[in-house]
């Protein structure tokens, strides 16, 4: 019989300020960023950073949750994979992230409409 | 300094069906920095989710891919029935299993043949596509589709394999065995494959885990991560480890994929021996699903994250997939840097693209 | 050392029949689960329309009235899902693939007349039964206000 890993699974709010510093944390820790995504829910995005780690299987996402005004720093500069993830947000969402180190222009995905992700129905 | 100028790849060439843009620095012959761009077939299925319920986003979750179909759709099942606290009957577990693992041999094999043909070797490609059609046979047997299975749904599968076509199961991987045989060792010691595999492309551990690969592509690199490991399915009373190499170059990515073919093998003739005998094959589900949950799952190219939010209604707020191939993106960019233009389409294919389920 | 590997197999080849079948000349071989097409047992359809509503794809329409049941075969991506949900049981997968065709179109499938005039019977009396109750009821609730 094969050894079930039961890792932990957390999800932690933090306000939009502390995201740098809680990235860093993250990745001084070891963890790798696993992956990044926006929701946009009752006229607020919430937006999830996972880190996982490789051996323990940990997983812990941090929350941030913030109005669509709202500017949030990117975190590409520590973290130089989540360009993707910081793009994609931008483009369908409409998040406002600054400074991304490789910006796209709102030109990842081809398609016609400013942010679908953002209005409902 | 060299005079440096800008060659672009894609969205159409010549190694794989698959629309990934990439504008390549070189100066000479020689990458010094790789810009992919992809977007060309977003298709927003992510935004179905407002149009349809819960049950029907099943059968929508699977034609994310072609290839990983059936492991898309159980990750999206097994993300929904966390949040609703169901437990899947232990049969439905074990058909799960051996549907996934038939899935990733025949996406390995894809693959393989996919990468002989990529360094010119055509008669390796019709070899590995030759085994692979046994192993679509045997899922349009098990399953009624060929790659698209449709025998998830939330709460457990539709069909059951009966024992006569267990049978059918078995004695085919007895047969595609032998034949993986020769395959493997001309993979392994063949001169050709070697001059073209052997060095090129290297992602250290350390890149690999500063750039968050997954998957196969990780674990060439020696990073011994499987989210298997978490026992979803029935991968819990199964016995594996996650194969790894630590030379981190193109052969040991073909390495581990050949490896994880009889990986494969192995586990499916474990999950037929050890399936339980019931005739139970879904729980009901009641009401809607409040909540949310991240579900990961290891598909052939990797790690992929399922994340879904619910509040209460039939139709969920959202879901998100993470696939491996987004993950893999930056890994790919770092491993052109530094190699000759001819062995580009090559690098590509080594991280195994799906850019279809990269842009959902 | 893997010099000339494929060379037995190479001269096997030459006395082995072809892999491939000529199809359509030869008959296609389904195998025992394939799933094929959507096919329905119109006179047992009691027209509630749950198929409509499960399908992810929005390509069955049901009319109660008129007793049809139409399918968009290109659109359908034969999932199942209608088969499952059907509380008569009168939807089934046959095997044997949509052949392509020039034009996309409907494919409507009519109740037999039999069925349709014992419906329409059916309905009547249970109109006709309607009409009585409520009549009753009314004329109770007039004796009622009467006595009063």
């Amino acid at each position: 019989m094969a050894e079930v890993i039961h890792p932990l699974e957390v999800i932690e709010e933090i306000p939009a300020e502390g995201l740098l510093g809680k990235v860093m944390e993250k990745k001084n820790a070891g963890m790798r960023l696993s992956q990044a995504c926006a929701v946009y829910n009752e006229g607020k995005y919430e937006l999830s950073y996972s880190f996982a780690d490789d051996t323990t299987y940990e997983y812990v996402t941090l929350r941030i949750v913030i109005d669509p005004e709202t500017v949030i720093p990117s975190i590409t500069d520590i973290v130089p994979q989540a360009v993707f993830y910081e793009n994609e947000m931008k483009e369908l969402f409409g998040v406002k992230i600054e400074m991304i180190r490789l910006d796209y222009q709102n030109k990842l995905y081809r398609i016609e409409k400013e942010t679908p992700f953002k209005e409902e129905g | 300094m060299k005079k440096r100028s800008i060659i672009p790849f894609g969205p159409q060439h010549p190694v794989l069906p698959e629309p990934i843009h990439i504008d390549l620095v070189i100066e000479d012959e020689t990458v010094v920095e790789a810009i992919p761009s992809v977007g060309f077939i977003h298709r927003g299925l992510e935004k179905l989710v407002e149009k349809r319920d819960f049950n029907q986003m099943a059968y929508v979750a699977e034609r994310i891919c072609g290839i990983c179909s059936f492991q898309h759709g159980m990750g999206y099942c097994e993300a929904v029935e966390h949040i609703f606290g169901v437990e899947v009957p232990d049969r439905a577990k074990y058909l799960r299993t051996i549907w996934a693992e038939l899935g990733r041999m025949h996406s390995h094999l894809l693959w393989l043949g996919l990468l002989a043909d990529g360094f010119g070797y055509e008669n390796l490609f019709y070899q590995c596509w030759r085994v692979r059609e046994k192993v679509l046979d045997l899922q349009e047997l098990t399953s009624g589709g060929r790659l698209i299975f449709s025998v998830n749904k939330v709460g457990g599968v539709i069909r059951d394999i009966p024992a006569d076509q267990q049978r059918t199961i078995l004695s085919t991987l007895d047969e595609v065995e032998q034949e993986l045989y020769a395959i493997r060792d001309t993979f392994f010691e063949d001169y050709s494959v070697l001059s073209r595999l052997k060095g090129v492309g290297i992602i250290t551990k350390e890149q690999a885990h500063d750039l968050g690969c997954a998957g196969p592509f990780a674990r060439a690199s020696g990073i011994s991560t499987d989210m298997r490991k978490l026992g979803y399915a029935a991968y819990g009373d199964l016995d594996f480890e996650p194969i790894t190499s630590n030379d981190g170059d193109s052969f040991a990515r073909c390495y581990c994929r050949m490896q994880e073919v009889f990986q494969s093998i192995d586990l499916l003739r474990q999950a037929i021996s050890k399936m339980p005998q019931d005739n139970e094959l879904a729980v009901a589900v009641k009401g809607n699903p409040d909540g949310e949950c991240f579900m990961r799952v290891e598909q052939p190219r990797g790690e992929a994250v399922y994340y879904v939010k619910a509040n209460g209604k039939p139709n969920l707020v959202r879901m998100r997939v993470r696939t491996p191939t987004f993950a893999n993106l930056p890994g790919l960019c770092e491993m052109l840097k530094n190699t000759q233009l001819a062995d580009v389409g090559l690098l590509v294919l080594t991280i195994d693209p799906c850019v279809s389920c990269t842009e959902r | 050392m893997a010099v000339l590997k494929y060379a037995s197999e190479a001269i096997l080849n030459l006395f082995r029949p072809p892999v491939t079948t000529s199809y359509p000349a030869a008959p296609i071989e389904y195998p025992d689960g394939a799933r094929g097409h959507i096919e329905i047992t119109i006179d047992e359809c009691i027209g509630c329309g749950m198929c409509v509503r499960c399908c992810p794809c929005g390509t069955l329409s049901v009319d109660r009235n008129a007793g049809t049941w139409s399918i968009n075969r290109f659109d359908c991506i034969a999932c199942g899902y209608c088969v499952e949900k059907c509380p008569k049981k009168c939807l089934h997968m046959i095997e044997g693939y949509q052949t392509p065709d020039a034009a996309k179109g409907e494919v409507t499938y009519t109740k037999s007349p039999e069925v349709l005039e014992a419906e329409r019977k059916k309905r009547e009396e249970a109109a006709a039964k309607a009409a009585a109750a409520k009549a009753a009821a009314v004329a109770k609730a007039a004796e009622k206000a009467a006595e009063n």
